[in-house]
């Protein structure tokens, strides 16, 4: 099998353990757009954990790079990145949630909103790549 | 102690996003890309990621959380328009550049700066959708 396979798996389950561990201890759903959205909402107080939770995250990437290289390969222009940037911020508030959310623990939980939304982002962004290709982009 | 917790899940959630590949767009992109160069990897990060949510769920139950008084979940139920027509923007995005907004916020971390204004347009554009309609 290839490797890259076996690390996708492992870094997987490193992602359900961290959402475990979320929902044993804090009793949350670890969904990264609704983290990070509600600390831009004044209705909900929680600004604690869920800062603590997306400092973890950029925390985690400043120290594995300082140790090992990490591959990021972004072909998308600046401006493209705004665009699309503005469309994941919209549509994860709009559709109650992202990958992390709906994909893993939505999914985990047998939920229908979570099931149809992957389904359809994940269409949706399959489509945008094929079309993409097929205008030369 | 609750606060902690959240940093170390969000510590453990990062590595796991680097370790998978998951991090780098490429990557993100060439499982998107089902109909030309195919990389079936995000395929494993599900599929590891959901046998072990699945099952520490399970196990867990619903009586209480170590930390606090009870579980917060999620109070729709209903599949309805906003959900379907968010997913599918949010679909759109993440096609074009191949960055969701995990992976996005470890990029930051990591150093780059297109990530930066990714992650920047990105809290515009939630900003926007809590400022315009409460769904």
């Amino acid at each position: 099998m290839n490797l890259s396979y076996v690390h996708g798996l492992i870094g997987g389950m490193l992602i359900g353990l961290a959402a475990v561990l979320l929902y044993w201890f804090n009793g949350r759903i670890m969904g990264v757009s609704g983290i990070t959205s509600k600390l831009l909402s004044k209705l909900d107080r929680d600004y604690g954990w869920r800062s603590a939770f997306i400092l973890g995250l950029v925390s985690g990437g400043i120290i594995y790079q300082m140790r090992y290289p990490v591959v990021v390969i972004i072909n998308a222009s600046g401006w493209g990145l705004a665009a699309a940037g503005l469309l994941v911020g919209f549509g994860t508030v709009m559709g109650s949630g992202c990958t992390s959310g709906h994909g893993v623990c939505g999914i985990a939980r047998l939920s229908k909103r979570s099931v149809t939304a992957t389904l359809v982002f994940m269409s949706a962004g399959i489509l945008t790549v094929y079309i993409k290709k097929l205008l030369g982009a | 102690m609750y606060i902690m917790m959240a940093f170390i899940s969000g510590l453990i959630m990062s590595m796991g996003l680097i370790i998978s590949g998951m991090v780098n767009p490429q990557k993100v992109i060439g499982f998107l890309d089902l109909f030309g160069h195919f990389d079936p990897t995000l395929a494993f990060v599900m599929l590891g990621a959901l046998s072990i949510t699945a099952i520490g769920y399970r196990l867990i139950g619903s009586s209480k959380p170590m930390l606090c008084d009870s579980f917060d979940l999620p109070k729709k139920n209903k599949v309805d328009r906003p959900l379907v027509m968010g997913a599918a923007i949010f679909g759109v995005g993440w096609g074009l550049a191949g960055f969701c907004p995990g992976p996005a916020i470890v990029g930051m971390g990591i150093g780059k700066i297109k990530a930066i204004i990714f992650v920047t347009a990105m809290l515009t554009g939630m900003f926007l959708a809590r400022k315009i309609v409460r769904w």
